[in-house]
C-alpha cells in the first residue's frame, strides 16, 4: 500500500521546564513498519510519541511523516491517529457517534458518516453494539472501538500509547495477535509504546530501545537481541547476563576484563574500546555446565537460587565477583543431573556467545 | 478430591460475611442507626410540611385559625388573576436568574477548571469566589443601593461623563435590579456543582477529540458541555428553587414594585391569612417539585451523586 509513508524524527528535543524528556533523538521508521518504542517508565517513549502525534510541541528539531514536516501541523492534519492509554473513549456518545467523531467534526453529513462507522464496527465485529455506551464494554471491546474510532480516518500512521496496558493477561497476548493481524491488513504504519519486552518482541518489525530521554538501540527484534547495543539494552530485554569489568588486556583481537575482586573473562573483539572498562553480555540459555575450555570463558560459583518454570529451569549462581549470573537449563537437562542450593557449580560457554556491549555516546 | 471440597469449602466459609446469629437484635440495631435521621427529617422537613398541608384546609378569620376542611384557599388562590401574575412574575425572574447564572456560572467554572493549570492557584480562585458570601444577603443586597441609586456611584459617573443628562430610572428599584441582586447573589451555586463536574472531565478525553479534528469550539459543544450537564441540572435546581423561594431580594430591590410567589405568602402571614399563605405555599412546593423532576428526566444526575 503507497499510503504508509516513513516517518522521520530528526534530532528531535523536548524539554519540560529543567528537565529533558526527550534528548535530540533521531530515528527512521519505514512506512509500513511496525514500531515498538521500548523503555522504562520516564525514558521518554511516550513523550516521543506524543510529539509524533502533536499533542506535545517539539522543544527543538522536526519530524517529518512522508515528505511533509509536521513539526507545525495540528494533530488532525498530520495523517496520524493516537490511540489513548485509557483508549479515550467519549462516555456520553454510543458507540456509532464515538466512532464517527472525526468525520462529525469535519462535517461529513450524518448519514454518511453513521455507515462508515457501522462499516468501522463490522470491521472489529462490534456491530451488534453500535447503540452502547462504552461504559457497557468490557476492556477488549472498548479497545477496539478506540482503534475502530482512530482508524477511520484513514491515517497513514497509527500511534498507540501502551495500548495493552490496561487488559488482563489473558486479552493482552489475544489483542496482540489482533493488533499485528490488523498492521499487516492494512499495510499503515504503527509506532506502539511498550514497557513490556515481550510484548515488542512478539509485535515489532522496528524496536527502538530507550532510556533517559535517548535510544540505546534501534533494531529488529532479532538483532536487539542477539546483539544488544549496550549494557542498559541487554538487562532490558532480559535473559542476559552482564559482566562488567576493567580491560587488563587488548591484543590480537582478544579483550580480558577483570571482575573487581572477582574472575577475568575474555572476548573476542577487533573495535578500538572508548574506555577502560567494557561489559559484555552471555545469554542465560547459552551457559553451559562443564569446566571451561579457554580461560576466561566460564566461572565456579555455587548456586544461590532455583526457580522451576516449567520447559526450563532457572538458577541463580553468585561467584568470581559476580552477584547473580543467571542460567537458563532445560527441565530434561536439570532433573537428570539434579542441583542443590549452595552447591559449587563450573559454568562455562563458547566464545561467540560472548557479546562486547557499547556504551551510550553521552 | 476430598482434599478439594474441604479446602473450597473452607474458603467458602473464610470468603462469606460474618453469618447472621439473631435476626431481631440486627434489625434493631439498623433500626436504631436510622433513628438520628428520621428524626431530624421527620421533626424538620415531614411534620412542618404535613402541618401545612393541613393548615391550608382550615377557615381562618382576621383574629383566628379554625380547623375545618375547605378548600376556599385553593378556590382563592388559584381563582385569582394576581395570583397568575405573580407566579408568572416569579416564573420570569426564576427564568432570567437561571440563564445568566448558567451563563456566568458555566464560564467561571470552565476558567477555573481548565485555564488554571496548578490546583493551588485553582484553590485560591475558587476561594475568591466565595468571598461574598462571607458577608449576609441582606447586606450584600443593600450595598447595591450606594451603587445603583439616583444619586449612586453608576449614575453620578455616567453623568459626569456627559453620558446621560438625568439619571438612569430603571437601575435600581426595578425588575433589573431584582435579576442583578439575584445573579449576584446565586452565581456561585451555578459555579461550584459545575466546577465539580468539569474537574472529573478526564483531560485526554479533550486530545482524543482534538486528534480526531475537533476546533476548541467543536470540542467545547460535542465533548465538555455535553460531559457538563449533570453539574448544570444540579446548579439549576439550586438557583431556581432558591429564586422560586426568594422575597427579600425581590422586596428590596424592586422597591415593593414587583412581587414574588414568596413575597405574597409573607404578606398574606403579616394580615394572619395563615390558611392561605399555606395554600399558597403548597402550590408553590408541588411547582417546584415539578420543575425539579422534569430536570431530573431530562440530565441523569446520579452520576454526580
Amino acid at each position: 500500500m503507497s499510503k504508509a509513508s516513513e516517518i522521520d524524527i530528526a534530532s528531535v528535543t523536548k524539554v519540560y521546564g529543567t528537565t529533558t524528556a526527550v534528548e535530540a533523538i533521531s530515528l527512521k521508521i519505514p512506512g509500513g513498519t511496525y514500531c515498538c518504542l521500548l523503555g522504562p517508565s520516564g525514558c521518554g517513549k511516550t513523550s516521543t510519541l506524543r510529539m509524533i502525534a502533536g499533542h506535545e510541541t517539539i522543544s527543538s528539531g522536526d519530524v517529518r511523516l512522508g515528505n511533509i514536516v509536521v513539526t507545525d501541523l495540528p494533530p488532525a492534519r498530520r495523517g496520524t491517529a493516537m490511540m489513548f492509554q485509557s483508549y479515550a473513549l467519549f462516555p456520553h456518545l454510543d458507540l456509532v457517534d464515538n466512532v464517527a467523531f472525526s468525520l462529525k467534526m469535519k462535517g461529513v453529513p450524518k448519514p454518511e458518516r453513521q455507515a462508515k462507522a457501522m462499516e468501522m464496527l463490522e470491521l472489529m465485529e462490534l456491530q451488534a453494539y453500535a447503540t452502547r455506551k462504552p461504559a457497557q464494554l468490557s476492556g477488549g471491546q472498548q479497545q477496539r472501538v478506540a482503534l475502530a474510532r482512530a482508524l477511520i480516518t484513514n491515517p497513514q500512521a497509527l500511534l498507540l500509547d501502551e495500548p495493552l496496558s490496561a487488559l488482563d493477561p489473558f486479552l493482552k497476548v489475544r489483542m496482540r495477535a489482533e493488533l499485528k493481524k490488523l498492521q499487516t491488513s492494512l499495510g499503515i504504519t504503527f509506532v506502539h509504546v511498550t514497557h513490556s519486552q515481550e510484548e515488542a518482541m512478539a509485535l515489532a518489525d522496528l524496536i527502538v530501545v530507550m532510556n533517559d530521554g535517548r535510544i540505546e538501540q534501534a533494531a529488529p527484534p532479532r538483532t536487539v537481541f542477539e546483539q544488544p547495543a549496550t549494557a542498559f539494552v541487554a538487562r532490558f530485554m532480559g535473559d542476559h547476563n552482564v559482566i562488567s569489568g576493567r580491560i587488563t588486556d587488548h591484543r590480537n583481537g582478544v579483550m580480558t576484563i577483570a571482575v573487581p575482586q572477582g574472575g577475568t573473562f575474555v572476548a573476542w573483539d577487533n573495535s578500538t574500546p572508548f574506555s577502560e572498562t567494557a561489559d559484555f553480555a552471555i545469554r542465560t540459555d547459552r551457559v553451559r555446565i562443564g569446566t571451561e575450555d579457554i580461560n576466561g570463558l566460564g566461572f565456579t560459583g555455587s548456586v544461590s537460587n532455583i526457580e522451576y518454570r516449567g520447559a526450563s529451569v532457572k538458577l541463580t549462581v553468585a561467584g568470581a565477583g559476580l552477584e547473580d549470573f543467571t542460567i537458563l537449563l532445560r527441565d530434561r537437562d536439570f532433573f537428570a543431573n539434579p542441583i542443590r542450593v549452595g552447591e559449587a557449580l563450573p559454568l562455562c560457554w563458547e566464545r561467540e556467545d560472548v557479546i562486547v556491549l557499547g556504551r551510550t555516546q553521552h | 478430591m476430598a482434599t478439594i471440597t474441604a479446602s473450597q469449602a473452607a474458603s467458602a466459609r473464610a470468603g462469606r460475611k460474618p453469618v447472621r446469629r439473631d435476626g431481631s437484635s440486627v434489625r434493631l440495631v439498623s433500626y436504631l442507626q436510622a433513628t438520628p435521621l428520621v428524626l431530624i427529617l421527620g421533626g424538620f422537613l415531614l411534620l412542618p410540611i404535613l402541618m401545612i398541608g393541613v393548615v391550608s384546609f382550615w377557615d381562618y378569620d382576621f383574629a383566628a385559625m379554625y380547623p375545618d376542611l375547605v378548600t376556599f384557599n385553593y378556590t382563592e388562590t388559584l381563582g385569582s388573576w394576581v395570583t397568575w401574575k405573580t407566579y408568572l412574575n416569579t416564573l420570569k425572574f426564576a427564568f432570567l436568574v437561571w440563564a445568566i447564572t448558567l451563563f456566568f456560572g458555566f464560564w467561571v467554572a470552565y476558567f477555573l477548571a481548565f485555564h488554571v493549570r496548578s490546583a493551588a492557584m485553582q484553590m485560591v480562585l475558587f476561594l475568591v469566589c466565595t468571598v461574598p458570601f462571607l458577608t449576609s444577603n441582606i447586606i450584600r443586597m443593600i450595598s447595591w443601593i450606594p451603587v445603583l441609586g439616583r444619586n449612586g456611584l453608576i449614575n453620578s459617573a455616567l453623568m459626569e461623563a456627559g453620558i446621560v443628562n438625568e439619571p438612569v430610572e430603571w437601575l435600581l428599584y426595578s425588575d433589573f435590579a431584582v435579576v442583578l441582586a439575584m445573579v449576584h447573589l446565586y452565581t456561585l451555586f451555578m459555579v461550584t456543582p459545575i466546577f465539580n463536574t468539569l474537574m472529573r472531565i478526564d483531560r485526554t478525553l479533550l486530545e482524543a477529540a482534538r486528534d480526531a479534528g475537533a476546533s476548541s469550539w467543536q470540542t467545547l459543544l460535542n465533548v465538555v458541555i455535553p460531559l457538563a450537564k449533570p453539574g448544570m441540572a444540579i446548579g439549576t435546581i439550586f438557583v431556581v428553587t432558591l429564586v422560586m423561594a426568594d422575597f427579600s431580594t425581590v422586596q428590596v430591590m424592586s422597591g415593593g414594585q414587583s412581587a414574588s410567589v414568596a413575597l405574597m405568602m409573607k404578606n398574606q402571614m403579616s394580615l394572619l391569612q395563615y390558611p392561605a399563605a399555606a395554600a399558597n405555599a403548597v402550590v408553590l412546593l408541588a411547582l417546584v417539585l415539578l420543575m425539579v423532576a422534569g430536570i431530573l428526566r431530562i440530565v441523569d444526575i446520579r452520576k454526580e451523586l
